[in-house]
């Protein structure tokens, strides 16, 4: 439960500048700003150890076996839940401008690792820009299936459900005291 | 979990419905204010016919519901199911919040480093 206090401790600190959903286009737009340079932000997509570090959510830890990080490039990653289980998906980079847009696909494999062709990809637009100092990075993702959305929020709701219970644990820290 | 209040099935249907423009931008239209299958129709490239398969699909995803009245028929928005399609979303811009601050925690090791 530690560090889940520690993210809360840091949520006031970290800028989420905003989100924006189009529920009827479904597309969500999400914006967080940095206290680092544009290639210092551009690093932890283009590196494959620190994006195993933040791509998948802390109970399903990504690792990537591969990562080809150019136009036409295939990324082939699991990521392991709580149970020991594993959810296989891939990337394949559609357009790179270093370090200001990374268009991509990102999909579910099957149990070969490779894409799932009954499952269509979620498509995912980032682009980064220095404003006053600080790097802005703006995510666009578009969903064309259900199914890659339910699998994605089914492992992100559990996080969300350790979230609630690190402030609980929080305010019985602070009631004890 | 979230999505419980749709099935599958349900999920399918409002997804496919709104995976074309036409259907987005009716939705958009009635939303706002009923409007009747005709008025709709002025508004696109298209047959009579073919907005009224369009505001089908979208009936059966029960994003809007249709109403006889006279020789009309009028297409109302229904916002709840919308509402239920946001929630997903929500729940996916939770996964980008933790990731966000995941993205953080690597850069502040940085700070530290120096």
């Amino acid at each position: 439960m530690r560090f889940w206090l520690k993210i809360y401790e840091r949520n006031d600190v970290m800028a989420v500048v905003s989100t924006r959903k189009d529920t009827s286009a479904l597309t969500l737009t999400f914006v967080a700003e940095f206290e680092a340079s544009i290639e210092r932000v551009w690093q932890v997509w283009q590196d494959p150890r620190q994006l195993e570090r933040w791509w998948g959510p802390p109970t399903w830890p990504a690792t990537f076996d591969s990562h080809d990080f150019v136009v036409g490039g295939q990324s082939r990653y699991y990521m392991t839940g709580p149970e020991g289980e594993k959810a296989l998906g891939w990337w394949t980079i559609t357009a790179i401008d270093a370090p200001h847009r990374l268009e991509f696909d990102d999909g579910f494999s099957g149990a070969d690792g490779e894409p799932d062709p009954a499952m269509k990809p979620i498509a995912c637009v980032v682009t980064f820009e220095t404003v006053d100092g600080k790097t802005r990075m703006t995510t666009v993702t578009r969903f064309v299936s259900v199914e890659h959305l339910e699998q994605v929020t089914a492992m992100g709701m559990e996080e969300g459900m350790r979230g609630a219970m690190g402030q609980i644990d929080a305010l019985l820290a602070a009631a004890s005291h | 979990m979230v999505v419980d209040t749709l099935s599958d099935a349900e999920v399918d249907r409002i997804f496919h419905a709104l995976a074309d423009a036409t259907r987005r931008d009716i939705v958009t239209r009635v939303i706002h204010r009923e409007q009747s299958v005709s008025m709709l129709a002025q508004h696109y490239a298209m047959s009579f016919a073919a907005v009224q398969k369009h505001v089908v699909v979208l009936e059966r995803a029960a994003l809007v519901t249709k109403e006889r009245r006279g020789r009309e028929q009028i297409v109302h928005g229904d916002r709840a199911t919308l509402r239920k399609a946001a929630r997903l979303l929500d729940a996916y811009e939770e996964i980008w919040r933790l990731r966000a601050q995941s993205i953080d925690e690597i850069l502040a090791e940085d700070i530290r480093e120096e």
